[in-house]
Formats: structure tokens, C-alpha cells, sequence
């Protein structure tokens, strides 16, 4: 248990640390805004506050948008019984408030969790995963889902969507408005003209390291939350045997999926199969090693 | 002789400052841990609760199909009752003895075709069975944190501070083996 407990401070001293990153890279995007138009602090200025009224927002709202979304639907209890006690069930074994439950009309398998702490969490299933796995299958499922609400990888994850985009958007504000604005150009001579050029290149390459990094954290989460779920349901097995049942699958595709949600997912949602991925840009682990993990438990 | 002097007196006043701050942090801890232990608990008492207000509407439910299963109907009804009184080892026992009367039930029941049809029935059944799953679930967190904290209480040097202040102890939810085994239910 006590190890337990360390990963969520852990996790949640990480949030911070990752939050610390990204302002500092969305402070040079500001910075070098600021130097195309003149002054430094109206650019990080302008910056800092949008993203920070964007990152509470996100916080807030974050989950309610991804569900609709994902066209997620509240589960009736009286029409899936079993997915609801399970989830019940698992909040318990977990110390957690029971999450509310969505269901996505799919018949690819899949779920993801999503929220901002363990009190505003929600677990969302496909139809596929609900008919066609096995019930002790879908428990694992279930446990790997609410083991990422446990260990504030909701929080972390949806931070991290949400710092991705704004670097993204500000690098993507700032390159337009260098093509095609009317900045101040002029007044820096040559050295404002190099250091408008390190801004240009910082501005193109800022989206591809955090996209980068979201991956990389992303990958990282699912490792820990099949360990932590196979400790939940007390059964590495299920979960291993529903990730057998995914990686078969002719369709594993999920419709409402997109490249902003694949990462919540438990298994990719937008993997083609065949060729192997080059895991540096994937946002799930390699199924396989995952299986392999799992089974060696 | 002074400037010694003094030197001894931070010395001695800050490690005594030290253990009160380590016996405060390890009371807290303890503290802690005996509340996640009671709050655990009450997870596996809300459970029990749930089944012990279900148990009637089966027994209503089954009635009028299984004819010859009198008797067992009778056992389940009495063994309800320990559900919710006495103390934490009958609970524990009465449980296991409830759940394995329950399996059984549901598994004689399969010879009844149209109380397997029964809408009713098939509600029952699924909220039993997911009853059945919560217990397992509330007492899995409640023995892991019964472990956590007894783990605390025995370990050195917490266990100093413990023992100081009689933290007691806190039993696992299990049924004793040998106890289990008498209490079996006939079809």
C-alpha cells in the first residue's frame, strides 16, 4: 500500500513539475512574440495569462468536452448492471469514489478514464468491450481504467492535452502573424534579425517537443496503471487476456476516436495494424510487451 | 567552558525537539491509518447491509417456483440474519456462509426454467452477484489497510511509539478455515 500512496504524491508532484516545463517553453514562445513586436514582457505576458485562463478552463471542462466528444453517453444502470457493480466495486477495492460511467455505441473494444481528481472522474467503455469481452476481461479493464483515476493520471493527462495545445496554438499564432502580419521589424538591426530567426525555429519546433513529451508521458502511465490494475482486480491474467482480445480484433477502431483522445485510451484507438510503429511516436506502449508484462506477473 | 556548555544544551534541546517531532509525525501517521482501517470497514458493513435487504426479495421471488428447496430458503433466511450483528469474525463467517449458500441457490436454480425467465429473478441475481463482488472488493481495501497499519504498529521504531500508546492491533476479515467448513448448506 505504502507504495501506493508514494505514486500518487509522486504523480502529483510530477503534474507540477510538467505544468513548470511547459510554462517555461510557452515563456519563450511568448519571449520571442515579444521580441518580433518589440517588447519581451507584452509578449510573455500575453502568453502566460492566456495560458493559464486556458489551462483552468481545460481543468474545469476538460472532461465534459472529451465526452461529448467521444459522443459518450451516461450508462442506465438498469440496462448495464454489471458494468455498473463492477465499477462500484473496483471504486471500493481502490479507496475511490465510484467514477460516473459513459458508454460509446462501438463495437471496437476499447475505454478510457478521464477527470480532474478521483471526485470529478468518469470511466467511458465501447459497446465492444461491454458484449465481447468476458466479465472478468472487462473487470480488467475496468481496473487498469480506475487505476489511472487513482494515481492522478487523469490530471496528468489532461494537463498535458491542454499545455500541448497551447504551445501549439501560440507557435501556430506566431508563425501566421510572421508571414503574414505587419510587425516592427525595423527597429532591431541584425541582432534582433538572429534573434528573430532562434524565435522562428523555437516557435516550429516547440509543438513537436510537446507532442513528444505527452507521449512519452503517456506511454510511461499505461505501464504503471496495468500494474496497478492487475493488483486491483488481483488478476493480471483478465486484463492481459482482454489486451489479447484487442490486439485480434479485425476492428479496433473507434469512430469518435482522434488523434486528441487516442492517448486516454487503453489501446490506441486509431492503430492500423501490420507494420510496426515506431514506438518514439506512439501513444501506447507496444501491446505485446504489455501482454507479455501482464503475464509474467 | 561556557561556549560547551551552551554547545551541549542546543544539542541535547534539539534532539529531544527531534523525537517530539518523530513521535507526533508517527502518531499522525497511525492516526491515519486506524481511520482509512474504520473507513474501510464501514465499506464492507454497507455491503453486507445491501445483501442483508436483498436476501427477502430472492427468498419472495423463488418462493413460488422452487417447491422442494424449503429448507434451504429456511438456512438462508437465519444465516441473513448474523449478517449484521455480532462480532467481526461471525460477520466475516456468516458472509462466506451466506455467499456459498447464494452459489448454490443460483446454481439449483438453473433447473427452474421460468424462474429463469423471470425478469425479477434475473434483476436479483445480477444485483446479488454484484453485491457478492463489492464484499470481496471492500475487504480486499479492508485487509490491505489493516496490513498497512499493523505493519506500522509492529515495525521498529514506530512500533515504540505504538506500544507507548496502546495502539491496538486491528483483525483481518477472514473467516477461520476450520469454522468455515462446518457451516455447510444442503439441496
Amino acid at each position: 500500500m505504502a507504495t501506493l500512496y508514494e505514486h500518487i504524491s509522486w504523480n502529483k508532484r510530477k503534474s507540477i513539475f510538467l505544468i513548470v516545463i511547459f510554462f517555461i517553453i510557452i515563456g519563450f514562445l511568448g519571449y520571442s512574440f515579444g521580441i518580433y513586436f518589440g517588447d519581451i514582457f507584452i509578449g510573455i505576458g500575453i502568453a502566460i495569462v492566456l495560458s493559464t485562463i486556458m489551462t483552468l478552463i481545460g481543468l474545469y471542462s476538460g472532461d465534459r468536452m472529451i465526452l461529448s466528444m467521444s459522443h459518450a453517453a451516461e450508462a442506465d444502470r438498469k440496462k448495464y448492471p454489471h458494468l455498473v457493480n463492477t465499477v462500484e466495486g473496483l471504486a471500493i477495492a481502490a479507496g475511490i469514489p465510484a467514477p460516473k460511467i459513459y458508454v460509446i455505441d462501438d463495437s471496437a473494444i476499447n475505454a478510457f478514464a478521464t477527470g480532474r481528481d478521483p471526485k470529478h472522474a468518469s470511466v467511458t467503455v465501447t459497446t465492444g468491450a461491454i458484449e465481447r469481452l468476458k466479465r472478468d476481461e472487462l473487470e480488467g479493464v475496468l481496473a487498469h481504467e480506475l487505476s489511472h483515476i487513482r494515481n492522478y493520471d487523469i490530471r496528468m493527462m489532461m494537463l498535458v492535452v491542454i499545455l500541448v495545445g497551447i504551445v501549439a496554438l501560440l507557435s501556430d499564432m506566431f508563425l501566421r502573424s510572421m508571414f503574414y502580419g505587419r510587425g516592427r521589424r525595423d527597429s532591431k538591426g541584425r541582432g534582433g534579425a538572429v534573434l528573430i530567426l532562434i524565435g522562428l525555429v523555437f516557435a516550429i519546433l516547440s509543438p513537436i517537443i510537446a507532442q513528444l513529451i505527452k507521449l512519452a508521458v503517456s506511454r510511461q502511465r499505461e505501464y504503471l496503471a496495468d500494474a496497478d490494475g492487475a493488483l486491483l482486480c488481483r488478476n493480471p491474467d483478465s486484463l492481459a487476456n482482454a489486451l489479447q482480445k484487442i490486439k485480434n480484433d479485425k476492428e479496433p477502431l473507434v469512430e469518435a476516436a482522434n488523434k486528441a483522445t487516442a492517448h486516454l485510451f487503453i489501446e490506441n484507438p486509431l492503430r492500423t495494424f501490420g507494420g510496426k510503429m515506431n514506438s518514439f511516436f506512439a501513444t501506447h506502449p507496444d501491446i505485446n510487451d504489455r501482454i507479455k508484462r501482464l503475464r509474467n506477473f | 567552558m561556557v561556549f560547551i556548555v551552551s554547545v551541549i544544551l542546543w544539542v541535547v534541546l534539539g534532539t529531544v525537539a527531534l523525537i517530539v517531532l518523530y513521535v507526533i509525525v508517527v502518531f499522525n501517521s497511525l492516526i491515519m491509518l486506524k481511520n482509512r482501517v474504520e473507513n474501510a470497514w464501514s465499506q464492507i458493513d454497507v455491503q453486507l447491509k445491501r445483501r442483508y435487504d436483498l436476501i427477502p426479495n430472492l427468498i419472495n421471488t423463488v418462493k413460488g417456483y422452487m417447491k422442494h428447496e424449503k429448507g434451504t430458503l429456511t438456512e438462508l433466511t437465519k444465516m441473513r440474519s448474523q449478517l449484521i450483528s455480532g462480532p467481526m469474525s461471525q460477520k466475516a463467517k456468516a458472509s462466506d456462509a451466506v455467499s456459498n449458500a447464494l452459489k448454490s441457490l443460483f446454481a439449483v436454480a438453473e433447473n427452474y426454467p421460468k424462474l429463469q425467465a423471470s425478469e425479477n429473478f434475473k434483476m436479483l441475481q445480477e444485483e446479488l452477484s454484484g453485491t457478492e463482488s463489492k464484499i470481496a472488493y471492500a475487504r480486499q481495501f479492508y485487509n490491505d489497510n489493516v496490513m498497512s497499519l499493523n505493519n506500522k504498529i509492529q515495525q521498529f521504531p514506530s512500533s515504540i511509539i505504538a506500544n507507548m500508546l496502546k495502539f491496538p492491533q486491528k483483525e483481518f476479515f477472514k473467516a477461520d478455515q476450520g469454522e468455515r467448513k462446518a457451516v455447510k448448506v444442503e439441496f
